[in-house]
């Protein structure tokens, strides 16, 4: 089969046709899940289902996979998405304090989400050498600090 | 030992030819390459504990309790997932490996509830029992962390399957549920859903219990899982079963396997067996779990008579009631002639009831009045694949299938129909091989998880023949023949009569095309796809057999056949699906008006002589009358009395008007069954039958395989179906003398040749066999036509399409076509009296999009439905299932009166009913059908009942 991607419109909430850009191969079902996520903020029961149908599998199929992965949203996030990591070696230089006082900033409980901010912990970001670690939206950040966690989600969601 | 559970050797027997030699515990043992370690160490009954492996899966190494020790490996791999090598020496038990399993097994209990005690597994539970084989003691990490039982943190039961119910706080999270539904079913309804410590099984997403998600109910998440968290809902009120019987389902021809498990006489469940040849294992809804019909309180236990029709029953002694009918039938003969009465046979009976009404009829009534309910369902098989290949039968066991590599499927719906043989194909489809579908309708099979047909060929109802040709035609004109093959084991003449006919552009796709509806390209690349597969195999039901060229298109299927050299080894074939349990058995055992046993012609003298001799009459030598003819004969007065067993006419045949009429003309009639059923309404005599569960005999499925059936609990009703038959034979002045069904198989095995090697007692012994079983096959024939066909060579048959009389015209410009459910099981006599009514309470009528619309017809609105033959009226579902023009309804209710509005066109050959094809149109109805108010106001009296005082 050609892997030509078909070009869908940028922004195209219909999960029927971003599966079809990955001609509905079940084996591109997390791509499509967080395309669709990209696109629409989250993916409702019904756009599960429409993808099971796309793909020829069943929706406990589809369930099982997005289920299994915290990024994958049932509602949709925050502009600004914060990780932080509370693994052990985050955890020995501070991790836990780093999360009571940016949930405490912004005014969000851990796992929460506010019309700013969404607060999220993470095991591990892969960058233990410069613990604690964080990321928003993307970015990670070394030696992360209420202040420049709060001040990225400024940038992204205003003051 | 628990006699309820089955052998578990953990994985699935390897495939391999070669042997290796492993030493296990000191001890050696030779098994195929392939073969697990836990496997081997099983033969060697020495069994790992374990909690995730079980044999009728792939293992998955998740549960870590089966660890083991190698020679030269390092740590202790999991005994399921490692296959033995040759001289690998293995340690099962040792200090090192008692250790690690206690702690695996005390990190799962402390996540279990300790509540054996009263829990409805309780002596029946795996956990339990690893718990004990390793000798669990203690959980040192106590019960109070984090857990999912406590009364806080528990989830509730769903318990929305009728059937069984789900405990999430039982569960270890083995997945061994979900492997079974994704590679036993192919259903995969479940998941695990989270991750960690929140893992769970869920029946689809957040939105879904068992009921309202994909799962069919098949059992087979039930039968695998370890604990009591997916258990039947009948162990659960009434304990685990004490003792068990094996038998035979007694629903679709597939012929499952089943162990019966009872305490004292209540059957708690049914089981399918793992040995048994058909199924494997494996289940459906109706035989694992729609058995209650036959303790309903609808079940008429006892005889009753009554003078006319209008009058209430009168409950009588079974002496009354079998005098009666002897002197009823013989005074009927002694006014009206010899030929003046008959009976129907039963595909629900076993081979052994059905004799002996053959048996009855040839020699106590002294004609050849006997027919069989098989006339309006698979007649056209047998008398398709006797003239073509000589032999009334399909041609593989169903294991054949998984040797197939292009898989045809015509008006069959095998996931609906013949669920636990479509689960077999389902696993051959995802391991790759093609299918393509035959069927107006699209079937689930065309797409549904993980499958998709290569090809549908959405024909319009009627044209089947056509679409056989058009093959026929590609075959022969693009050089795809198997001229060895042909050459080797067909007749010469009549295959160069067959390709010149095929040659014909009368049959090229191009002409072909508008009348089955479907462009010759696909019909051309469909037919290249079969001829040059491997091995393509043919699976076809009553979308085949129930047309006016019934029997034409059975042999254009065999032409097909033998042409690309499809027959006479695994994995290829021509191969009915058979409706009911034992519709291959009741036309092994004689009862066409035209055959004796084992489909010898009744013209035949040296086959008469036979049964002349063994049995001290003449047999007469003109075949009797088939069903359509004992009910013209009645409506002009020459047919007088019908004994029928087992069967409901007045439901399941086409023209309900016309039936019921003929069977209201009746001087006489005897109905033996269960219930009081419609065509009982027209009866003076109704004998009570037994259910499966009271049987003793056998059924013979779809491969010819003859599987025993064993009663569970003594008759409800006294008698057993042969005593009944055999005490009016004698009554009628021929005795019959049997002491057992064994007894009657005995004489059937004495007096035909195909069954020359059964017995009972081979079968008690053995398990089942596919006949013909005989010198030259003694265990049976699980595949035919392996050295040559039975007559001798092939015989091509030229298959003209000739359209159906019943067209669409302006007045009725749709046709209808029909078919089954799931859940339900023909005219629903059993299932409607389960919980199965929960997923199907109604027939509906399916419609396309464009015809309902251009109607004003929407979803759940009322229609009427309305032939030149009657009219009812049914709920729309509006749907693209269904192509433009075609109306598509089931018939398991007999208030939908599918069946008024069938016709009386029938199969040229052996008046095998249309009922797939009727021209109809339909209207948005206000009010039910003036025959379904009659219908209504009848039934009341139906089951007027007077019960003589004591």
């Amino acid at each position: 089969m050609a892997d030509t991607m078909t070009e869908a419109p940028p922004g195209d909430t219909d999960p029927a046709a971003i599966a079809a850009r990955y001609h509905n191969r079940p084996e591109a079902l997390i791509e499509i899940l967080l395309d669709l996520q990209e696109a629409a903020g989250a993916i409702t029961d019904a756009d599960l289902r429409a993808i099971a149908d796309s793909l020829n599998l069943t929706r406990a199929e589809v369930h099982g996979v997005m289920s299994f992965y915290h990024d994958l949203r049932r509602t949709p996030a925050a502009p600004a998405v914060v990780k932080i990591c509370r693994g052990e070696a985050c955890q020995s230089l501070g991790a836990e304090r780093l999360v009571v006082a940016t949930c405490e900033h912004l005014g969000v409980e851990l796992g929460a989400t506010s019309d700013r901010a969404t607060v999220e912990a993470v095991y591990c970001l892969g960058n233990c050498a410069l613990s604690p670690a964080a990321m928003v939206n993307g970015r990670l950040m070394g030696r992360a600090t209420v202040d420049e966690i709060v001040t990225s989600v400024d940038r992204v969601s205003g003051p | 030992m628990n006699q309820i559970r089955q052998a578990d050797f953990g994985t699935p027997a390897a495939r391999g030819e070669a042997t290796v030699t492993v030493t296990i515990d000191g001890m050696a043992i030779d098994v195929p390459a392939g073969t697990s370690v836990m496997r081997a160490a099983s033969l060697l009954d020495r069994p790992i504990p374990k909690l995730c492996a079980t044999d009728s899966l792939q293992a998955f190494g998740s549960c870590r309790l089966c660890l083991v020790e190698i020679d030269g490996v390092k740590g202790t791999p999991a005994s399921c997932t490692t296959p033995v090598t040759d001289g690998m020496v293995v340690r099962t038990e040792t200090d090192r490996l008692r250790k690690l399993r206690r702690g695996v097994m005390e990190l799962y209990i402390s996540d279990h509830p300790l509540d054996c005690l009263t829990c409805s597994d309780n002596g029946d539970c795996e956990l339990q029992d690893m718990a004990g084989a390793v000798g669990l003691r203690e959980v040192r990490y106590g019960m109070e962390g984090a857990n999912h039982f406590d009364a806080e943190s528990r989830e509730p039961v769903d318990a929305s399957n009728p059937y069984f119910q789900f405990d999430p706080s039982k569960c270890i999270v083995c997945s061994r549920c979900v492997h079974a539904c994704d590679e036993v079913q192919g259903t995969f309804a479940l998941t695990v859903e989270g991750r960690g410590f929140g893992s769970k099984i869920s029946a689809g997403t957040f939105a879904d219990d068992f009921f309202a998600s994909e799962c069919v109910s098949c059992g087979a998440c039930v039968a695998a899982c370890p604990t009591a968290t997916l258990q039947e809902t009948a162990v659960v009120e009434k304990g685990v079963p004490s003792r068990v019987v094996e038998t035979t389902c007694a629903y679709c021809g597939v012929g499952c396997s089943f162990q019966a498990e009872l305490r004292g006489n209540d059957v708690v469940r049914m089981t399918p067996s793992k040995s048994g040849g058909a199924n494997e294992g494996h289940s459906c809804v109706k035989g694992r779990f729609a058995f209650g019909y036959a303790t309903h309180p609808d079940r008429v236990l006892k005889p009753m008579i009554r003078e006319r029709t209008t009058d209430p029953w009168r409950e009588v002694t079974w002496d009354e009631a079998i005098a009666h009918t002897a002197r009823r039938l013989r005074e009927l003969q002694d006014t009206h002639g010899r030929d003046a009465i008959g009976a129907v046979t039963s595909s629900r009976c076993t081979n052994e009831e059905v004799y002996v009404i053959q048996k009855m009829v040839r020699a106590a009534f002294g004609n050849n009045n006997v027919d069989t309910c098989a006339r309006v369902c698979h007649s056209p098989t047998g008398y398709g694949l006797k003239t073509t290949f000589g032999t009334s039968a399909g041609t593989q066991d169903f294991k054949s299938v998984e040797k197939a590599d292009v898989i045809l499927v015509i008006g069959a719906n095998p996931t609906d129909g013949h669920p636990v043989f479509a689960s077999r194909m389902k696993r051959r489809l995802r391991e790759g091989a093609k299918l393509i579908v035959v069927d107006p309708r699209r079937i689930d099979l065309v797409r549904t998880p993980h499958i998709e047909a290569a090809h549908h060929i959405p024909l319009t109802p009627g044209t089947n023949v056509a679409v056989m040709n058009a093959f026929a035609h590609v075959v022969v004109t693009e050089g795809l023949v198997d001229e060895a093959f042909v050459a080797e084991r067909c007749e010469d003449e009549s295959f160069a009569r067959w390709r010149d006919f095929a040659a014909l552009p009368e049959n090229a796709p191009e002409t072909l095309a508008e009348a089955i509806g479907v462009d010759a390209g696909t019909l051309r690349a469909a037919a290249r796809l079969f001829a040059r597969a491997g091995n393509a195999a043919i699976y076809y039901g009553l979308g085949v057999t129930e047309h006016s060229q019934g029997s034409t298109m059975v042999m254009a299927m065999a032409n097909l056949a033998m042409a690309t050299g499809n027959i006479g080894r695994e994995g290829v074939g021509v191969n009915p699906l058979r409706g009911q349990n034992n519709v291959q058995g009741s036309c092994d055992m004689g009862s066409f008006p035209h055959e004796l046993p084992g489909y010898r012609h009744v013209s035949d003298t040296n086959v008469r002589a036979a049964f002349d001799a063994d049995w001290g009459v003449t047999v007469p030598d003109e075949p009797g009358l088939r069903i359509p003819n004992m009910l013209a004969e009645s409506v002009s007065g020459r047919f007088r009395g019908l004994l029928i067993q087992g069967e409901d006419l007045a439901q399941s045949d086409p023209n309900t008007q016309h039936v019921t009429n003929a069977l209201s003309q009746l001087d006489f009639l005897v109905v033996q069954d269960l219930f009081l059923n419609e065509t009982a309404a027209y009866a003076h005599v109704f004998l009570p039958g037994t259910s499966f569960l009271e049987k003793d005999g056998t059924f013979t499925n779809a491969e010819r395989r003859l599987n025993r059936v064993r009663p569970v609990m003594t008759e409800k009703t006294g008698l057993s179906e042969w005593e009944t038959i055999a005490r009016i034979s004698d009554a009628m002045g021929y005795p019959m003398s049997y002491a057992s069904a064994a007894d009657i198989m005995d004489e059937v095995a004495r007096l035909t040749p195909t069954f020359a090697g059964v017995s009972h007692a081979r079968l008690d012994h053995e398990g089942s066999m596919q006949w013909p079983v005989t010198d030259a096959a003694p265990t049976g024939t699980p595949v035919m036509h392996v050295e040559g066909f039975v007559r001798g060579r092939g015989q091509f048959m030229v298959t003209r399409y000739v359209p159906t009389d019943e067209r669409a015209n302006r007045r009725f410009p749709l046709l209808l076509t029909t078919g089954r459910i799931l859940s339900q099981y023909n005219v629903g006599a059993q299932t409607r009296r389960t919980e199965n009514v929960r997923w199907h309470d109604e027939d509906v009528l399916e419609v396309h999009p464009h015809d309902a619309e251009v109607r004003g017809i929407r979803t759940g609105q009322r229609v009427s439905l309305t032939s030149r033959k009657g009219g009812t009226t049914l709920t729309a579902v509006v749907t693209d299932r269904v192509p433009q023009g075609v109306v598509y309804t089931t018939f398991h209710h007999p208030d939908s009166g599918a069946n008024v509005v069938t016709t009386e066109y029938s199969d040229w050959a052996t008046n095998c009913p249309e009922y797939k094809v009727t021209a109809v149109e339909i209207t948005p109805a206000n009010e039910p059908a003036r025959w379904q108010e009659e219908w209504q106001t009848t039934r009341a009296t139906r089951y007027d009942i007077r019960v003589p005082a004591e």
